[in-house]
């Protein structure tokens, strides 16, 4: 057990939440075709608000804080929640489009010794990436703001999401990234809106693509391995949990409102009527996420795959149950394996649900969603 | 014997878990962990208080060791800390928060 493992194990039995991220704004200078985020402000937390949450975060034990949005320099007062975070001493990481990143905010950055900075590039393809973006002149901006932050000796990792738009691109793009001296990281995961709507998820790889890109050594290293056929529920599998969201991590949005994860919009409480902790401890909600271990899962309990999967109780959440299967991520465990999952074989020999049929019907067609793709391969 | 003053780096992410200090260095991401007497070595190191008093203060006052022999351990300990960049050592009183030696720029 790596040490990093081992204060993840003491974080949960002493149910201190680790990892917090905090979305300080939804404002965006962007428009990301995929992004999952109304822009609007609703009505953000003040300087002050935020302020007393770091305390309240510090005190919880919070130390990994991933500050993100929106884009954080939309915010003003973006580095005074920085500065103030650092003096809490937490591990603070930033996401950013870095499109508005000059000398000045660099030369910031470093000093303040973030862990690193995280910038979305979907292309070195301006006309690529540009389009994702909806924003003229983003790729360049971005780049220069990454040669920037590197130029200062910030740590820089670039994050890749891969859709169909850009798919055949993420090679140039990890070789930008080296070029840069930044890492580099895949996302194949488009997130349904928050309020739901999955829409976007048409832009998601279908399994032929995700194919792809799991048997491809240059992004996910040893293939046999990341590849290698499911070993089923063996020894005490049954009884894990399903991932840290609502145990030793949450996410905070601009409005305060707490979910057990970015990805996972359960509304467990807002921190601007109720202390931190008292959500925490006390949240029937989170404390529901925390009672579900993988022999809780009616589908996923019986699936193959259980043992490997990368199934996101968020995902399945919007899907319409957090104890159900994520089919995001049975397409994933399909891709990687060949073997379908349980879940795939309980929709094939069930009949399409008339009113899916009826919305479907309503979508032009190059709005379908990409299962349609999975269809096809079974 | 010249006093030594010990600060925290300000290029660390450091919280206290279930007792004991999780330090990660901006330097190289490594991450530390303390056990209890490093922890109390942490949370005393206030840039003005003399190793030698919290070594008697704090160390011998609660673990059953004396002076002489906390003394050279905790030196051991700060120096070990001071090279990896997350602890500032020093022979004068530190007053302002300032870069460890070795620690990234």
């Amino acid at each position: 057990m790596s040490l990093m493992q081992e204060l993840g194990q003491r974080a949960l039995d002493c149910g201190v939440p680790l990892s917090v991220q905090l979305d300080v704004t939804y404002r965006c200078n962007e428009r990301c075709v995929h992004c999952y985020l109304d822009h609007n402000d609703h009505g953000e937390m003040t300087t002050a608000e935020i302020r007393d949450l770091l305390d309240q975060l510090a005190d919880a034990g919070v130390f990994f804080l991933t500050l993100s949005g929106g884009e954080v320099f939309m915010r003003m007062d973006f580095f005074d929640i920085l500065e103030y975070a650092r003096s809490l001493m937490f591990c603070v990481k930033v996401k950013t489009n870095a499109f508005m990143i000059r000398e000045k905010e660099a030369l910031r950055l470093r000093d303040l010794e973030v862990q690193d900075v995280q910038v979305s590039i979907y292309s070195h393809r301006p006309e690529v990436h540009d389009a994702i973006t909806l924003l003229p002149g983003s790729l360049n901006r971005s780049v220069a703001g990454i040669r920037l932050l590197r130029s200062h000796g910030v740590k820089v990792i670039i994050a890749n999401v891969l859709m169909m738009q850009n798919l055949g691109d993420h090679t140039s793009v990890k070789a930008l990234a080296a070029e840069l001296g930044a890492g580099y990281t895949i996302d194949p995961t488009i997130t349904p809106m928050m309020d739901g709507d999955r829409n976007v998820l048409r832009l998601g790889l279908g399994v032929p693509q995700l194919q792809s890109v799991f048997h491809n050594s240059d992004l996910v290293g040893d293939v046999d391995s990341f590849c290698a056929p499911p070993i089923g529920a063996s020894g005490d599998v049954l009884k894990e949990l399903p991932c840290s969201a609502g145990h030793t991590a949450c996410y905070i949005s601009p409005y305060g409102d707490l979910f057990p994860c970015v990805q996972f919009p359960l509304p467990s409480g807002n921190v601007r009527r109720q202390k931190f902790m008292d959500i925490w401890r006390y949240s029937d909600q989170l404390n529901q996420v925390r009672s579900i271990t993988l022999q809780d899962l009616p589908v996923c309990s019986t699936c193959s795959h259980v043992g490997s999967c990368s199934r996101c109780p968020g995902l399945a959440y919007l899907e319409g149950n957090m104890r159900g299967p994520s089919m995001q991520d049975c397409e994933k465990s399909f891709a990687r394996t060949g073997i379908p999952s349980a879940n795939m074989h309980l929709k094939k020999n069930t009949p399409p649900f008339r009113g899916l049929v009826q919305i479907n019907a309503l979508l032009p067609a190059e709005q379908k969603p990409s299962c349609s793709v999975l269809d096809n391969v079974m | 014997m010249t006093p030594v003053y010990i600060a925290k780096a300000t290029q660390v992410a450091a919280r206290s878990l279930d007792g004991e200090m999780m330090i990660m260095s901006a330097k190289d991401s490594t991450l530390f962990t303390l056990n209890e007497v490093g922890t109390l070595i942490w949370q005393s190191a206030d840039g003005t208080t003399p190793l030698n008093e919290i070594v008697e203060q704090k160390i011998c006052a609660e673990f059953d060791i004396g002076p002489s022999e906390a003394l050279t351990d905790a030196q051991g300990f700060v120096n070990d800390l001071a090279d990896h960049g997350i602890l500032v050592v020093s022979s004068s009183p530190i007053t302002a928060a300032m870069p460890a030696q070795g620690a990234a720029s």
